[in-house]
């Protein structure tokens, strides 16, 4: 085959596997945003907790990855429970302003704490797919990616599955519509909003331990927050499938603006892409069609 | 209790009404201007660090406090100021001429920038700004031709009038001077027609524009008046650091910035004041506690990020208002000692309302 055919089904491979940790990214921002109108900008961090808190179970503690995974998503999941009871709780009713300022106190904190007890030196840890290589026609994927892949459609599925069937879900979908309607119905709108916390930072700990092994275990990596903002921007602000699609097309974008774009434009590309969308076209691929002030 | 008994229309504008108030500015000032000769002279260059951050505090005080409109970017506004005055005066263009060049580009950035305002508020406008502020650290490193990329370029000494300014001394009482003059701009902007246009377009847009003020215009202005005062502030800091990289105007600063216009009090110049000097002075603060604590955690990297976030979330949580608000508690409190009841300021219950759908 020809080889700038091979390298574009190379690069959307690669593209689609980062994208869907983009989109994991921006679902749970989502998710929050919708449930209890906080735009979590903590996310990214959860994230790099969780990564550090894996890393801390696999290489120190030296369990295995599978169990070591299961743990660090429970503890992950806690944290995202303590944090909306304890400290998101206490501001309800006040300005959006005051949500997003909380949670950037709240970034702040996780990532001291993080550079407090890990330092400041980057780190990797061994999965079981580490190293293994798949060869699809003439295309070279390492495990890893697929893995990536196959996870992000798991949980998306999984979350789809939830919302759709569960009394739970279908709790959530109410007061993301509508807190105070959700509220005279009968749901307990508080304890749902933390439940929501749990749910998001549980993913953010898949994505995190998903990231870790291609990006390596370091502070920086809270930055995917910025990138999952893009997606969500680009995908439609508020929309569920928008926040998947949005991933996924950042990623592709960044890695073919890696190879046929100037040096930089990798890096910039997802910041270029948020600003245009916001300003040219604010509802976003996928966005809702009943008009609303951005 | 005092009463404004006024007599006459200057009484009613004048900024220092009462004997006490010039009482305690006076010695303000007399204080600051003796500083420099009281003080080591370590804490001379803290101090002026101090007003250059006061500077910034100020400008984005305007945007965010005044005007409602959440800036994450403002350290891009700083560095492109600083990076402008520091190749104006490469040029051999004079400090002053150079710095107003510097302000003004960074305002017109501004303007740039602020014109998406029109279209998107709130979350959203701080998405752009936060973007844009990474895009300009990239570009900044990138640019190697002209700022030097991520080695950096060196920053010439200030001088005015053919004397030198880099001593300690000199840099301090110019951006003492400089402070005072954009202070004093602000607060007879703020009280005016435009800051009363902001505050209005602040609490209600809809009923801004019902009393005729065009609000679309009023957004941009405030950005275009902040990022002509952060435009100075960053040239005075690339004196400050005498060394310009991309990596002093990170987010980190940008985030900083808007921590000292929360934790001072939204909606107040002397709060902008308050929260720059607590912030500012919280990593000199930090590093002399640190020896007082057990080395495993003095010796640790991210003690400073924590403190920030634990601040900023103490703030959010039981003090909305910020430290003005918690100096105005006080000063009631003196003003009528025996009579201060607590439910002056309790805060009435709120209700969770969507800002959704505007």
């Amino acid at each position: 085959m020809d080889a700038q055919v091979v390298q574009i089904l190379q690069l959307t491979l690669n593209g689609i596997s980062i994208g869907s940790i983009y989109a994991l990214v921006a679902l749970g921002i989502v998710l929050t945003y919708k449930a209890t109108e906080v735009l979590n900008f903590a996310y990214g961090d959860i994230l790099m907790m969780s990564a550090f808190i894996g890393w801390g179970l696999i290489v120190v503690a030296g369990i295995p990855f599978w169990p070591a995974a299961l743990i660090t998503i429970l503890i992950a999941a806690l944290l995202g429970y303590v944090l909306d009871r304890h400290v998101m709780r206490t501001i309800v009713g006040q300005p959006q302003f005051a949500g997003v300022m909380l949670t950037i106190a709240l970034a702040f904190m996780l990532r001291g704490l993080v550079s407090m007890g890990f330092g400041p030196t980057s780190r990797s840890y061994p999965t079981p797919w580490t190293g293994h290589i798949t060869h699809i026609g003439p295309i070279v994927v390492t495990d890893l990616n697929l893995v990536i892949l196959a996870a992000a459609l798991i949980v998306t599925a999984l979350l789809f599955l939830f919302l759709r069937y569960t009394q739970l879900g279908v709790a959530i979908q109410a007061s993301s519509q509508n807190q105070l309607a959700a509220y005279l119905c009968g749901i307990r709108v508080k304890r749902l909003n933390s439940f929501v916390w749990a749910l998001t930072a549980a993913m953010a700990a898949v994505a995190g331990l998903l990231l870790a092994p291609i990006a390596l275990v370091d502070i920086s990596l809270w930055f995917v927050v910025l990138k999952g903002l893009a997606a969500l921007v680009l995908g439609g602000f508020g929309s569920i499938p928008g926040a998947i699609l949005g991933g996924l097309l950042i990623g592709l974008i960044e890695q073919f603006a890696g190879v046929y774009l100037p040096d930089g434009a990798k890096e910039m590309s997802a910041q270029l892409i948020l600003i245009a969308v916001l300003i040219l076209w604010p509802r976003g691929l996928l966005g809702e069609a009943h008009g609303r002030r951005v | 209790m005092r009463f404004a008994y006024d007599t006459s229309y200057s009484d009613a504008q004048q900024l220092l009404r009462y004997r006490s108030q010039w009482f305690c500015y006076g010695a303000l000032a007399m204080a600051l201007i003796l500083a420099p000769w009281l003080l080591p002279a370590y804490y001379v260059g803290e101090l002026s660090y101090l007003f250059i951050v006061c500077i910034a505090s100020l400008a984005l005080m305007v945007l965010t406090g005044f005007t409602g409109q959440v800036s994450l970017g403002h350290a891009a506004f700083m560095a492109i100021g600083a990076y402008t005055h520091t190749l104006l005066l490469d040029q051999g263009i004079g400090f002053i001429p150079s710095i107003l060049g510097a302000a003004t580009l960074t305002g017109f950035v501004g303007l740039i920038i602020g014109l998406p305002a029109i279209r998107v508020s709130g979350l959203y406008l701080a998405m752009v700004t936060l973007a844009y502020a990474m895009l300009t650290e990239q570009i900044i490193g990138r640019w190697k031709d002209v700022t030097g990329g991520f080695t950096g370029i060196p920053v010439s000494p200030p001088s005015l009038f053919g004397y030198d300014l880099s001593s300690l001394k000199g840099f301090y009482f110019l951006c003492l001077v400089i402070l005072v003059a954009v202070l004093l701009g602000l607060i007879n902007l703020m009280r005016g027609r435009t800051g009363r246009a902001f505050i209005g377009v602040r609490d209600s847009e809809a009923a801004a524009a019902t009393l005729g003020i065009w609000v679309g215009g009023y957004k941009v202005l405030a950005f275009v008046i902040s990022a002509f005062v952060t435009g100075i502030a960053g040239a005075l800091l690339a004196h400050h650091l005498q060394f310009l990289t991309p990596d002093g105007f990170s987010v980190m600063l940008s985030m900083e910035l808007v921590l000292m216009v929360v934790i001072g009090g939204l909606g107040s110049l002397r709060g902008a004041i308050f929260g720059a000097v607590l912030i500012g002075m919280l990593p000199t603060l930090i590093s002399k506690i640190k020896p007082l604590l057990p080395t495993s955690i003095s010796s640790q990297f991210g003690l400073e990020t924590f403190v920030f976030g634990l601040i900023l979330a103490l703030f959010v949580m039981f003090e909305p208002n910020g430290l003005n608000g918690r100096w105005l508690k006080l000063k009631i409190l003196f003003e009528n000692f025996p009579l201060y009841r607590r439910n002056t300021f309790r805060r009435g219950k709120t209700y969770m309302h969507s800002e959704r759908y505007r």
